[in-house]
This record gives C-alpha cells, structure tokens and sequence, in this order.
C-alpha cells in the first residue's frame, strides 16, 4: 500500500508541476499581458515601462521559475485589480468554496449512492423508474436555471432560506443543493449499473451458497466492488462541481472562489487567475489522488500487483 | 435408511420471451449418505439448473416445483429463503465451476474461509481461524496458515478451486453438490481436484452431487449415474451396469464419443452424436432425443415414454427399452 502511495503522489506532483506550466503559459501566450495592464489608448512609453516594470521583457522561461518559485510559497503577487496581495483575498475566499463543495458533495453522495443501490436491488421497480427519471431530468437541466427554481421555491414562494449571501450555514443549502442535483445523476446511475452487474456475479452465488444473510452479502460482498468505479467518478464530478460553483456562486452571490474568479476574468487580473485556476487544479488532482488511495484500500488488485 | 436428499417430479419453468422455458422437467433423485451420484449431458440439459434448484439459488425469475423435496428428512419445499440460508453451507454446501470468478476479490482467502463458520456456529475468529488452517491443509495447499492473509488474484486456479472446496467443508456438511468443478482447470489439476473430492467425500461420508459432462471422471468417482437430456433423466443406473450395458441410444452415444485406453485403435473416429441439445421451450410430448437417435421410429413422438425400470436399479426412458 506504502508503495502504491508513493507512486501515485509522485505522479501527483508531476501532474501538478504540468498543470502550472500550463496555467502560467495560456495566461502569457493569450495576451500581451503589458497592453491589457495599461489599459486603452495608453501610450507605446507607459507600456515599454510597464513591461520593464514587471519583468515582462524577459524570457518566459525565466519569468516562469520566478513565478513558479513565489508560488509555491504562496506569493502570486499583487491583485491588479483590488491593489492587495492575491493570496490574501484567495485564503479569505477559499472557505465559503470548501464549505459549498463539502455539503454538495455530501448531499450528492448521501442521495445518490443509496439510490442507486436501492434502484439495482429492485430493477425495473417504480423505484428504479422514479430514480431514472431524476437522474435524466437533473442531467438535462442546466444548474442555473435549477438553482433559479430552486431560489423561487424556497426563497420566494415559501420564504423558508435565504438565497444570496453566505452569512450562516442556511445560505449554503440551496445553492448546495443545486450543485449537488449537477453531480448526483452520473455517480447514482454508476452506482445502479456497477451494483447490478456486481450483484450478477459468480462470489455473490457463492457468498448465498455459504448462507450469508442478505444484509452481509449485500453490504459486505457487493457493494464494496460496485463502488470501486464510483469512488473514481466521484473525484472527477467533485471537480466538475468546482467548475460549477463559479456559475452557483454567481447566481446565489456567494463571495467564493468561484465568483473570485468571475470577477478577476472581468477584470483582466491575471495573477488572480492564475492563482485561482492553479487552486483548483491542485484541489482537483489532490481529490484524485485520495480516491486512488480509497480505490487502492477497496480493491486488493489495484494494492498488491 | 432414509435417502440423505430425496426429490421427485422436480421442475424448473423460467419464462421468456418466445414462451415458458422448462428447463427441469420431472426429474427424480435420491442420494444417500456417503453415496457419489453424477449427472451427466451436455451443456444446456438442465443439469447445473436441477443443482440450483436443490440448493433454493435459482435465478429469482425462474419456479421451482416438485412433489417432495426431502434433505435429511425435512422438506424443503416448505423451507423459506431464511431457513435455506440457515442450511445452506452448514448442512449442505456447493463448488462452482469458476474457480476464476467465484471467490470475491476483495476479501482475502481467510476472511471468506472464516465468515462461513462465524455465520453458522457460534464460533470465535479464532477457532474460525483455526479451523479454515486446519482444512486449507486438508485441501493440500501449503504454508496454508500464511495463505490467510492473501487475496483470490494471489492463487492459481488450482488453489482458489482448493479453497473453494475447504469453505464448502467449513461447517462439515452432509451434502456437496459440484457443478463441473474441474471444467476450468488443467488437465493435471483436475486429476488432482477429483481425486481430493473423493477421498474427502470418503472421510467425511458425505453425500456428493457431481455435475460433469466428463465420462471419464464419471467412471473414476461415480456410485451412480444419472444421465440428463433436454430437463429430463433418460437414464440412471449403477455406473458398473451404465457402462456395461448402457439402454438409452443417448447414453450408447455419449459412451461412444469417448476414447477406451487400449481398446481405441489409432485413426479410427470416434462416436458423434449430431445435432443440439433442443431448447425445451413450450408444450413438451415424446422423447425429445428422437431427432438425433438412430433408433428413432414413429411411435417415438407418441406421449411418454416414462422411464422403465429394466433392472431395480437401472431407469430407461425409450420406447425401446419397454
């Protein structure tokens, strides 16, 4: 297992190191950086200055280790827009996107996992049927608009939570739950289709013919091997939602990453997008790297090759 | 004495699209203690079907049916799904075929050993461990104590059919039904495997099921014969009198499809039975072999036949034999 983990944490890194390449080259190579800083109609001189000011004359190469080098100690520099450091505003915002992207994910794998065991379990039942069509319909709806009707139900109709702001924890249940309707279908339909083919195999016979009751040989015997693929899926719409919660954050005006980003893209403050987008890759690479490590855990073939 | 497993008029129907499937037809059994019974015939004649049906592990859209259905004096006919799964691997035990696919490989070999007993007895983790040791020996796997701790992906075919075998024994069962355990195996190792089964069977005076379409391994561990053709039994006999005088054209052919050490001349063919086994799906009457027999005549479509006893333990059912 301690060697498996090692492996996956150094492919980790070096996922992570490609990912800043990228997101430090596509900032640089779509824009002369030194014109969108000075703005419109600004004169050739103050843009030469700006450049020689920043350091944008230099090769990108070495502007790039510099770069690399402050951020990993966590400096990206000053915020062209807000005039403060970028890091600053990017800790402050940081937990109003962790909090929203924890209950999501919590209610999206609370729902979505016992449904579709539940829906495998009796195939083709009105249960099945019911959970199809909420995994087709919230697969089809777009989250903005859910989140809209989500807003105009609870918020305005029947008054019961506050739908903009992130005051309290009751700010976070709507917009949770609208981002966590954009993840549910896709883990809830793997989890139906693996525990299905899962229960159809030969070591569940075998785990009947032993007597097990049917608790055990559902709970111990199937679906820990049906939720193997999930565990991977997971990961990957964990990450999606955090490309999601830029367009929740907007509707439901929850001052997080997402919205951060929003407003730094807007603005042209490149720093803050870099560090953002960094951000997020790294939250998403360390997501997959904990479910190679639950993968790893669940199934022996993956640990010991 | 009391047969160990009794049943008549056993019937599997499994619906389908294009009609019902009867897929057990009627078929009697009795087996006594420390008795080997073999069913024999080719794929798809009902014979892993009957197995599942004795051990209530049919698919859940197929039916069950029969007139008794007896294991040690109980019926079982009667016996819910909670009271087959407090018999099932304690009082009666089965082996899969796939030893490839049959253990779940996300437990280790230990934990799936331990479980049976630990559902069963009131049994420690200890004493279950202690136990699963004591037969992972008995099966002849090495170093067993430390096999505990491996996974199924770990073992060869070999062993996982071996362990299979040692967590059918877990509780000491009465009954053992085998549903062609060395199909997926080497050749070697089937050798190796039936010969285990029927030494261990021998020890513990266990009745055994062996489902098999192997001749061979029939002629070797067999007390008697059962003969299976499109869900129905053609013919049961002791296996001395089964191959020396066998009744049924089916069973004359099948004994004619396998090659004799020493009476088998070099380039000379063996038997072919041709055609398929028919799929019996709908309204049944007359032998169902009659389109591949060569004795077949007219009165072979006719209803019937039944099966004839010809001798007190030797069961016919052709119209030649009445």
């Amino acid at each position: 297992m301690l060697a498996y983990a090692a492996k996956r944490a150094l492919l980790a890194a070096l996922v992570a190191l490609t990912v800043s390449l990228a997101c430090f080259f596509l900032v640089h190579l779509s824009t002369d950086i030194a014109v969108a800083m000075a703005g419109e109609g600004a004169r050739a001189e103050d843009i030469d200055f700006i450049r020689k000011q920043y350091g944008f004359d230099r090769p990108l190469g070495v502007q790039y280790a510099e770069w690399l080098g402050r951020a990993v100690r966590g400096d990206f520099g000053d915020s062209l827009y807000f005039r403060i450091p970028v890091a600053k505003i990017v800790w402050q915002r940081l937990p109003v996107t962790a909090t929203l992207g924890g209950y999501a994910i919590l209610i999206a794998l609370g729902l979505s996992i016992p449904l579709g065991v539940l829906a495998a379990m009796r195939p083709n039942s009105w249960l099945d049927r019911l959970a199809l069509a909420i995994a087709v319909v919230g697969q089809a709806m777009p989250s903005f608009w859910f989140a809209l009707l989500l807003m105009l139900l609870f918020g305005v109709t029947l008054g019961w939570l506050p739908i903009s702001g992130s005051d309290t924890q009751a700010h976070f249940v709507l917009p949770a739950i609208a981002l966590a309707y954009y993840a549910a279908p896709a883990i809830m339909r793997l989890t139906r289709s693996g525990m299905l083919e899962v229960l159809g195999s030969d070591y569940i016979r075998t785990a009947r013919a032993k007597g097990l009751r049917p608790m055990a040989v559902l709970f111990k015997h199937a679906l820990r091997n049906a939720v193997i693929p999930v565990v991977a899926l997971a990961a990957v719409q964990l990450g999606f939602m955090l490309g999601g919660s830029v367009v929740i954050e907007t509707v439901f005006a929850l001052n997080g990453l997402g919205y951060l980003a929003w407003e730094a893209i807007l603005h042209n403050d490149f720093p803050m997008v870099q560090a953002i987008v960094l951000l997020i890759a790294l939250i998403y690479i360390v997501l997959t790297f904990l479910a190679d490590l639950a993968n790893g855990w669940l199934d022996p073939r993956i640990r010991i090759a | 004495m009391a047969p160990l497993l009794l049943a008549e008029d056993l019937r599997v129907d499994i619906p389908t699209p294009l009609g019902m499937l009867h897929a057990v037809r009627g078929i009697d059994l009795a087996l006594a203690q420390g008795e080997t019974l073999c069913l024999v015939g080719e794929s798809g004649c009902g014979k892993s079907l009957t197995a599942l049906a004795l051990m209530a592990l049919l698919p859940t859209n197929a039916r069950r049916a029969a007139r008794r259905l007896e294991f040690g004096g109980r019926d079982l006919r009667a016996a819910g799904e909670r009271a087959m799964a407090d018999l099932r691997g304690e009082r009666m035990a089965m082996i899969f075929q796939e030893p490839m696919t049959s253990l779940n490989p996300a437990y280790t070999v230990g934990d799936q050993l331990e479980e049976v007993l630990l559902r069963h007895r009131k049994a420690s983790r200890a004493q279950a461990r202690e136990r699963a040791v004591l037969l992972l020996d008995k099966v002849g796997i090495t170093a067993a104590a430390s096999r505990l701790a491996q996974y199924p992906h770990q073992l060869s075919g070999g062993l996982r059919q071996r362990v299979m075998i040692a967590m059918a024994l877990m509780c000491g069962p009465q009954l053992i039904i085998a549903d062609e355990p060395t199909t997926a195996l080497d050749v070697t190792i089937q050798a190796q495997i039936l010969h285990l089964l029927k030494s261990l069977q021998r020890e513990f005076r266990m009745g055994l099921i062996l489902i098999t379409h192997d001749l061979g391994i029939v002629a070797r561990v067999a007390d008697r014969v059962t003969v299976m053709y499109a869900g129905e039994i053609v013919e049961s006999a002791p296996v001395a009198e089964l191959f020396a005088a066998p009744r049924h054209p089916y069973t004359q052919g099948l004994l004619r499809c396998i090659p004799v050490p020493g009476r088998t001349r070099p380039e000379e063919k063996l038997g072919v039975i041709p055609g398929l086994v028919p799929t019996p799906i709908g309204e049944l009457s007359g032998c169902q072999f009659r389109n591949r027999c060569e004795h077949a005549r007219p009165d072979c479509a006719a209803p019937g036949p039944s099966l004839v006893r010809v001798r007190p333990q030797h069961g016919v059912r052709c119209v030649l034999a009445q």
